[in-house]
């Protein structure tokens, strides 16, 4: 049998590892420096509830606002799920949500039983809004200035103490 | 003090470790009996220094001791007495010692069980694991020490994640950390193998009852793990393609590839670079899994903690490991001599074609786990690829696997003869075309594929109770004769036939519960009820609860079918006090063939509660079809050719060439 197949493993598993290598240089947690402190990108999505809004790139700016990356098949977006119910009844800034590739039904199932935060929600069906973001996993959450750029973004779920360490402060800063 | 001896132990046995890689590898290189009898006592002894270290924890743990940083965070000693100890292994430092345990007790195991191995190939064997296990104590003592003291100790410990305070998740993460960790001997046997340059029917004779103890654990772990999703978090799914959830599945597809290649040495002395191969495969996938979800590359609901550095480490060992195999595999498998030959229409070649798919599936799994981080690699894009991906590559696949096992077992080694089996399984594809027709009648207009996977299932089932019927001889013996025969099989092949039994069920399980769930989701009172699919669900009442370390909402349903009572269900919401989250716990009740599922959500402050329930067929033959699987797994693991430290017989009984026994 020719060696080169023998050889295949080794330098499959070469490539791999140096893609590990350089996927742990970058902090996942982290929005690659291009988005922020930059406007966020265009993007327009249909309401997820009938005849509630949508979400497009007009409806941010004008105050400080939280766009939250959520899905109902999303694990990781249950558990933040109740900071975000918390945040939303403290009125602080308005909540939007983008629906990640979600059923429409399972969405709105998934809010009717665990409750709603978000005052607009717009239904990214094929993800293509998600690439224009640069989301890389769900959940994801982004504070927006008043000028409408892209300030903070987190990766992974809200804790209790990425909001009120991180989050408030950052809104409460942008708001002077 | 105690937590001083842990520690103490756990360098100790970085020692042993060190010798034990070192010493017995010399002896067998230079054939002195000497240096290579060293590796029994040394395997024994590291798994008793680890032993001690990990018992040092789960003392510290048990008794709430929060000078210990590890217990400090992971513990409350408000929490029952199980979930204190399942915090030993709640969390990452904890997780890895565990991990190292395992591989120590393997490498302990073979060492006293081992006694019937060439004297060369058990201290090589010995030395490759005993280096995985000084890696990882290594990773261990510098970059997460699970016993360093915290000055001065808080009054109480920050709590085990609510999630994971489950009776499913107690016993979750040793059961699959047994089976990802069992395979770590199967590679230790293949690079032992591969440096003595032979693979042969005893080699394989050798690995397979130990690639199948580790195959029945992580199968029966990846199971818990699926159970436990579907009733905790409350969802009604079962398998959420999570990061976490594919690491565990992909050295599961790759090690059920291994076993049944194994099979092809054992028998036929073929296949042999590929079995190595899928060996030293097995266990990488293991290491992988463990680095992606140490790293910090890949965020889950499970990731206990994400740091760099441990990232950087693990990816080192890894490379070392991973990286040196198979470097030692493109060198010396060239030289392995292959054995008996087949045509490609033969048992050999429908366990290749197993093999093909169920590796293309682990691959198709491993680019969606990956794809994500490797595009952000190369163009920086972030994106996600989510189930959708999964079900629309993972499930093509498993199809023709599914078709192709009916007709696998009928085969004959060598050369099968397709249309005699053909004919012998006519039966099995009338049942299958009748119970896909009467599911696609019942559910008409529902979905499609629920009909096409019921009908495989019951082709499967079919097959596999054909096959097992003509080998006993019904039909064609006196009963007496069918039942002697039946009691003189081979446990190994009684193993076949259920464990494939029981993935025909899962099958159909499966299919259920994918696609034909009923569910409704409504605010409704006390008082009011609900009907899916015949049953009525009424609130009775909510009462608020108080648990050990949480308090509670819980909601009491009765459901009614035809206005008599069927189930009492009792879903509640729990807030847990110290870390101040909140989970659903669902309540089930399970007729052996569907599920009612009741989830109680918010209240809307109105005197309504928003509660969510379901009715799911099929589902309960999901966990059903595992643990049969699991079972034939077991069946197949005390037949007397496997059994661990059973004594040889008679070398090659079947002489290589000659056609084998069918089994």
């Amino acid at each position: 049998m020719p060696r080169l197949i023998f050889i295949l493993p080794l330098l499959l598993f070469g490539t791999i590892a140096a893609y590990f290598a350089v996927g742990l240089t970058k902090d996942p947690r982290i929005l690659p420096s291009a988005l922020i402190d930059k406007p966020a990108p265009e993007f327009k999505l249909p309401a997820l509830h009938d005849g509630g809004s949508g979400l497009a790139k007009s409806d941010l700016g004008g105050e400080v606002k939280l766009v939250n990356v959520f899905a109902s098949w999303c694990a990781p977006c249950k558990v933040e799920h109740p900071v975000l119910m918390l945040f939303s009844e403290r009125n602080i800034a308005p909540l939007y949500g983008i629906n990640y590739k979600d059923k429409k039904a399972d969405a709105t199932a998934w809010l009717k039983q665990l409750g709603d935060p978000y005052q607009r929600i717009g239904q990214d069906l094929s993800g293509r809004a998600g690439i224009d973001w640069g989301v890389y996993g769900v959940p994801e959450t982004y504070v927006i200035d008043r000028e409408g750029r892209i300030r903070y973004r987190h990766v992974g779920p809200v804790l209790p103490e990425t909001l009120e360490n991180t989050i408030l402060p950052l809104i409460e800063e942008l708001k002077k | 003090m105690i937590a001083e001896i842990g520690h103490f132990a756990l360098v100790l046995a970085l020692a042993v470790a060190l010798v034990q890689s070192i010493v017995p590898m010399i002896g067998a290189a230079r054939r002195d009996y000497g240096w290579m009898a060293v590796a029994t006592p040394a395997a024994v002894v590291q798994f008793l220094c680890i032993g001690v270290s990990f018992s040092c924890l789960l003392y510290s743990f048990a008794v709430s001791d929060f000078t210990v940083i590890n217990v400090a965070q992971n513990s409350n000693s408000l929490q029952p007495m199980i979930y204190k100890v399942a915090s030993t292994w709640g969390n990452h430092e904890g997780s890895m010692v565990l991990w190292v345990l395992i591989l120590a007790l393997f490498g302990g195991m073979v060492a006293i069980f081992g006694g019937n191995l060439p004297p060369t190939l058990k201290a090589r064997t010995l030395s490759v694991q005993s280096m995985i296990a000084f890696a990882f104590l290594l990773f261990i003592l510098v970059t997460s020490n699970p016993f360093e003291r915290l000055d001065p100790p808080p009054i109480d410990g920050r709590d085990l994640n609510p999630l994971l305070q489950d009776i499913g998740l107690v016993m979750h993460p040793p059961m699959l950390y047994v089976g990802y960790v069992g395979f770590s001997i199967s590679f230790s046997f293949a690079i032992a193998a591969l440096i003595e340059g032979k693979v042969d029917a005893a080699w394989a004779r050798w690995v397979r009852p130990w690639t199948l103890l580790a195959w029945i654990f992580l199968t029966a772990g990846i199971l818990l793990g699926s159970w436990w999703a579907y009733y905790e978090l409350g969802w009604g799914g079962w398998w959420y393609w999570d990061p976490v959830e594919n690491a565990s599945f992909m050295p599961w597809l790759v090690g059920t590839a291994l076993l049944h290649s194994a099979i092809v040495v054992e028998k036929r002395d073929a296949l042999k670079t590929w079995t190595i191969l899928l060996a030293i495969l097995t266990f990488s996938l293991s290491l992988i899994g463990t680095f992606l979800v140490r790293s910090g590359v890949l965020t889950s609901v499970h990731a206990f903690a994400t740091d760099p550095e441990r990232g950087v480490f693990i990816l080192v060992l890894l490379s070392i490991a991973i990286g040196g195999s198979l470097l030692l595999y493109a060198w010396r498998a060239p030289q392995l001599k292959g054995g008996g030959l087949f045509a490609p229409i033969s048992r050999e070649g429908s366990l290749i074609l197993n093999n093909l798919l169920l590796t293309t599936a682990a691959a198709t799994v491993f680019i969606g786990t990956l794809y994500p981080l490797l595009l952000d690699a190369i163009t920086g894009d972030k994106i996600s690829v989510g189930p959708p991906f999964f079900n629309a590559t993972f499930i093509p696949l498993m199809i023709p696997l599914i078709i192709a096992l009916g007709f696998g077992p009928m085969m004959s080694w060598k050369r099968g003869d397709l249309s005699g089996v053909v004919q012998r399984l006519k039966f099995a594809l009338a049942v299958s075309m009748v119970v896909t027709a009467v599911a696609a009648y019942v559910t008409w207009g529902r979905s499609v594929f629920g009909a096409i996977g019921l009908g495989l299932a019951g082709w499967l089932a079919a097959s596999v109770c054909i096959e097992f019927g003509s080998r006993i001889g019904i039909g064609r013996a006196s009963a007496g004769d069918v039942f002697r025969r039946a009691t003189g099989l081979p446990r190994a092949a009684w193993g076949m036939t259920v464990a494939h039994f029981g993935f025909a069920i899962l099958v159909a399980g499966a299919t259920g519960a994918s696609i034909w769930q009923d569910e409704s989701i409504q605010s409704i009172r006390v008082g009011d009820s609900i009907t899916i699919a015949g049953y009525e669900f009424s609130l009775r009442n909510v009462d608020d609860i108080r648990g050990p370390n949480y308090v509670a909402q819980r909601g009491v349903f009765t459901v009614r079918q035809d206005g008599k009572i069927v189930a009492t269900l009792a879903p509640e919401r729990r807030r847990y006090l110290v870390q101040g989250t909140e989970t659903t716990e669902s309540a089930i009740f399970s007729n052996g063939i569907s599920d009612l599922y009741a989830v109680l959500g918010q209240p809307d402050g109105a005197g309504r509660w928003i509660v969510k329930v379901y009715f799911k067929p099929l589902v309960p033959w999901l966990w059903l079809g595992g643990m049969i699987t699991v079972l034939g797994g077991i069946i197949s693991l005390t037949d007397r050719r496997l059994r661990v430290g059973a004594p040889t017989r008679k070398r090659d009984e079947v002489p290589s060439g000659a056609p084998a026994p069918a089994e």
